[in-house]
């Protein structure tokens, strides 16, 4: 018995350090199934022949996953990833914490050239923690012929009110399309990030400067009603389902008259591949209503190290890599530069062949530059943060709050029923965080 | 039989490797859920883990989630065991019947039971259920009726509905097999004596039925307590709470709020719900497996 | 007569086709989408016969991410998970259905209950224990937890088969002087072999279409089928069809396998149900 366990043992050492040889070369990467990721993965050849020995192996999730595993893993100090996609509500967090590797990047890679709002989201005490891949705000887009066919114009930032006349009189005038396609699906960075939005427009905000919930506040129930009116009337059935994915499909298809979501969005709705309203589509800044502040959210898909990781050296060259402007280059020689990864370097709105190809360029970079994570709504809040905040109660609470807004929208709890159930969920998280 | 000394030791051996390890699964992470239980421990606050009583049971049952969930668990349960068994029964009696193409039609029926949760999920939820382009928005605008938004006006009825789909073959598969071993003779006597195909249903084959339905009532309550792709990919617990079961619930606090804490005292909950709901069963089954 | 038998089995041939096709349909329905074109797989309404086929996605897929690693450790996961627990549950039943004692009845109760407690309850301790004895991501953790989950299943399931073997055959075999093992492999396992098979299939099943383990413990070496579809299950832009085509692909090799073994599975499925 003796002698089998100590084979027993021999044999489980002789493995894990099997695996340890293996690792040395390996660089485990964890990223989301966005395109632009996707893309990369299609491109990395070049990588690898500038970096020989080191080899990129992939973990591609879909987004929740992702999440769920690179936050267990990084928590748990399980070293499962050597480089992590994360977004801008981690990165704080993490940061924070001294999860991550502070990111030193030589001269040519111009640190910068990043985009101040995306920067400034990323970094803590003057030190980078995550290099952004892409970076996106929300914006509004439209079928300018539909709105040219019932002699409207569409300004170039315009009011809730405004958008509501228009996807009034756009409603249903071409057979099966809908005046306005809206997030609905819970989950807060679905409905919760766009909902958000709204309600900072309308003058609302999460928490008050002691960190109490404001859903009792009118603010919020002047948004939320607004909102329900708005997507009951003139919306696509099945709202309360939609996420980015599921109106980027119903837009592409035709479907939809306007639609506020994502910048990146712009280069998949002008994309005749995929799109067949491609050539019917022009932008304007996401609507304002008591306030712009905090109307359009700021958001960067950021690849980072996590602290401890053995492999930190071949990381970083890859991160290097990815987020450079050769790489910009290199999506652009590989696949046209409307497809490059925006919202990240100011070079790139200022290259005559990118504003060129991408139509949506000037509005998406207005967008990011307007929105301000740190002071995003109309009454001072203690967060950071503009379609969330950078707690970590909040992916919980705001998924949990979305779900009493997807009940609203679905008439299941009326407005107020909602609200009152949504500052009671946040009100325990709060105290059960200690917050108060 | 004599039981010999040597031959108890002999069954403890035998029995004891798998008995260890199923106590060592169940036991090593069970008692280190209970510890997490009493701590106030997330897992983005590494470091900070203070021994708080039981503050995350009182979280935990004061939820106003809390009470919906083990209603919308023991709902799904209950409707998908019915609904399964009923169509299953009448799938199987079908496919018993003697006709053309039977053995093409028997594998077609029962591949549902092979198809990932995940996948089935998806497959409901983007191709089907779709209110503007889903095969079922389709149907419903051929007879010019508005389609049904069905995961967020029947959110709970179209989870049973997807479920059942996966389980009415298994439990057509085990009920046909039952049907296959009915004596035929008992079936012949039955019919000299002039019993009519109704009589000879409810009086022969249901009551030979009987430990077959017991069997699936059983297994699938095993498999359905827990259920969760299905939830997560489709409604996410949504809208509001209508979808939203334990294993969701015990999920949101692990994995979304990631307090480890208060998912271990859900965790523990669920267990003691488990194993009420076995004991249960047991003693409904008990009777009938001997 | 001949006539009504005729009309009868007529009508038994249209319903049971009717049913087994309204139950197959989704998958057909699947496996149709696979081969549209990303526009096509959205419009409105649904073409049925006349689009352009393609098998452009399932080429993305593969191009995307390598299939074959995927299956392959789903193929050694649900076997490697089944055949070890075979191997400690065999001996386990044998002993509960030939050598019962007062609380036998208890222990197999207490087994099944073991599966109902929800797994993501239990997630945080598991990762601190495969990350402190270096499982995480590898084969051996996976299948170990794999088998751990069946095992309840395989247990209740073969005690089922082996009570139903009489006592006699087992005693012939003792007195014939064969030890504990070749009692089971000559004589116990030829008997219920049948039942064993079945016990087989459907925990290769359950095992290939595990997603909460399979996803969570795993990254990139270990990783299954189930982790290969987290990567298509709701990406930016359209993507109904590649979906389906990586759907199809990861539910077509469990579905031609029980395709082929169902008669054996049938066979088998009667837990001892059926005298």
């Amino acid at each position: 018995m003796k002698k089998i366990i100590a084979n027993l043992t021999t044999l489980a050492t002789a493995m894990v350090f099997a695996f340890a040889a293996l690792a040395q070369t390996k660089l485990t990467i964890g990223t989301v199934n966005n395109s632009d990721m996707v893309r990369m993965q299609g491109l990395v050849d070049d990588f690898k022949s500038k970096n020989p020995g080191i080899e990129l192996v992939w973990v591609t999730l879909e987004e929740n996953v992702l999440r769920q595993r690179v936050t267990m893993d990084i928590a748990t100090k399980g070293g499962q990833f050597d480089v992590m996609t994360i977004g801008t509500y981690e990165v704080p967090i993490w940061s924070k914490k001294g999860w991550l590797v502070p990111l030193a990047f030589d001269a040519a890679y111009d640190v910068d050239d990043i985009l101040p709002a995306i920067r400034s989201g990323l970094t803590l005490d003057g030190k980078l923690y995550a290099a952004p891949f892409y970076g996106e705000s929300s914006m509004i887009m439209y079928r300018k012929d539909l709105v040219a066919g019932v002699n409207m114009k569409m300004p170039q930032q315009p009011t809730w009110g405004q958008v509501y006349e228009i996807a009034k009189a756009i409603h249903e005038q071409d057979n099966g399309t809908y005046g306005i396609c809206l997030r609905g699906k819970a989950g807060w960075g679905e409905n919760g990030a766009f909902i958000t939005t709204l309600s900072n427009a309308f003058g609302a905000r999460w928490f008050d400067e002691k960190w109490k919930p404001q859903f009792n506040q009118p603010e919020w129930r002047h948004a939320l009603s607004f909102y329900v009116d708005l997507m009951n009337k003139y919306g696509p059935p099945g709202a309360s389902s939609n996420g980015f994915n599921e109106n980027l499909a119903l837009f592409n298809s035709g479907k939809c008259g306007m639609w506020i979501d994502a910048t990146v969005a712009a280069s998949f709705v002008t994309n005749p591949k995929e799109s067949k309203v491609h050539d019917k589509v022009d932008f304007a800044q996401a609507p304002c209503a008591v306030t712009c502040r905090g109307s359009n959210w700021l958001w960067a898909w950021s690849l980072a190290i996590p602290a401890g990781s053995q492999q930190s050296d071949a990381a970083m060259k890859f991160i290097s890599w990815a987020t450079s402007k050769a790489y910009l280059e290199l999506v652009a020689s590989k696949e046209g530069w409307a497809n490059v990864p925006p919202g990240t370097r100011t070079s790139l709105y200022k290259n005559p062949q990118y504003l060129n190809a991408a139509p949506f360029a000037q509005m998406t970079l207005n967008s990011i530059n307007s929105a301000d994570p740190v002071t995003g709504t109309l009454k001072p809040k203690p967060y950071v943060g503009v379609q969330f905040a950078a707690i970590p109660e909040f992916q919980g609470l705001g998924t949990s709050v979305g779900q009493q807004f997807s009940a609203a929208l679905t008439g299941k709890v009326t407005v107020q029923q909602a609200l009152e159930n949504a500052q009671r969920i946040a009100d325990r998280v709060m105290r059960k965080g200690g917050y108060y | 039989m004599e039981l010999r000394r040597s031959d108890i030791i002999l069954s403890r051996l035998a029995a004891g490797p798998s008995i260890l390890l199923l106590f060592v699964w169940m036991v090593v992470p069970l008692a280190m859920t209970i510890y997490f239980s009493f701590l106030n421990y997330n897992l983005l606050e590494p470091g900070m883990e203070q021994w708080t009583g039981l503050l995350n049971y009182e979280f935990f049952f004061t939820d106003p989630a809390f009470g919906k969930a083990l209603l919308n668990t023991l709902v799904m349960v209950g409707m998908i065991i019915i609904l399964s068994v009923i169509l299953g029964l009448l799938t199987a009696v079908l496919l018993n019947q003697d006709f053309w193409g039977r053995g093409i039609t028997r594998v077609l029926a029962i591949s549902p039971f092979f198809i990932m949760p995940t996948v089935s999920a998806l497959l409901w939820k983007n191709m089907l259920m779709h209110p503007v382009s889903g095969f079922f928005a389709w149907l419903f605008d051929l007879v010019n009726l508005e389609p049904i938004d069905w995961l967020a006006d029947f959110p709970l009825g179209s989870i049973i509905m997807m479920i059942t789909w996966q389980w009415v073959p298994f439990a057509a598969l085990i009920l046909l097999t039952s049907l296959q071993s009915l004596d035929e003779s008992q079936v012949e006597a039955a019919k000299i004596d002039g019993a009519g195909p109704i009589r000879m249903f409810l009086y022969i084959t249901v009551p030979h039925l009987m430990r077959s339905v017991v069997v699936v009532i059983l297994i699938e309550s095993i498999f359905l307590l827990t259920i969760f792709a299905e939830i997560f990919v489709t409604t996410g617990g949504g809208p509001g709470l209508e979808t939203t079961n334990i294993a969701f619930l015990v999920y949101s606090q692990a994995l979304l709020q990631f307090d480890v804490g208060g998912a271990a005292a859900g965790g523990v909950v669920a267990v003691i719900l488990a194993n009420i709901v076995a004991v249960f069963l047991m003693r409904m089954i008990g009777k009938n497996l001997d | 007569m001949a006539n009504k038998k005729n009309y009868q089995k007529t009508l038994f041939t249209c319903t049971g086709w009717f049913v087994s096709l309204l139950l197959f349909f989704p998958i057909f329905w699947m496996i149709h989408t696979s081969f549209k074109t990303e526009l096509d797989a959205f419009s409105m309404p649904p073409r049925f016969f006349f689009f352009d086929a393609t098998l452009e996605n399932y080429g993305i897929v593969q191009e995307r991410s390598n299939y074959f690693h995927f299956a392959l450790n789903s193929v050694i996961l649900s076997f490697g998970s089944t055949l070890l627990g075979l191997l400690i549950a065999i001996p386990a039943a044998w002993a509960m259905a030939f050598r019962p004692s007062k609380r036998t009845r208890g222990t197999l109760m207490w087994i099944l209950s073991t599966k109902m407690m929800p797994p993501v309850g239990v997630l945080v301790p598991l990762y601190l224990i495969f990350r402190d004895f270096k499982l995480l991501d590898t084969r051996i953790g996976l299948t170990i937890i794999l088998m751990l989950i069946n095992l309840p299943i395989i247990v209740w399931m073969l005690y089922t088969y082996f009570k139903e073997v009489p006592h006699p055959l087992l005693e012939a075999a003792r007195l014939d002087g064969a030890n504990l093992w070749q009692e089971i492999r000559h004589v116990l396992v030829p008997i219920t072999f049948g039942g064993i098979a079945s016990t087989f299939l459907l925990s290769v099943i359950f095992a290939w279409n595990e997603a909460f383990w399979t996803l969570n413990l795993t990254a990139s070496d270990a990783a299954p089928l189930t982790a290969f579809i987290a990567s298509y299950s709701s990406p930016e832009g359209l993507f109904w069809a590649k979906l389906s085509a990586a759907s199809t692909m990861a539910v077509a090799p469990i579905l031609i396998f029980g395709w082929f073994s169902q008669r054996q599975l049938v066979q088998g499925m009667t837990f001892g149900a059926v005298k």
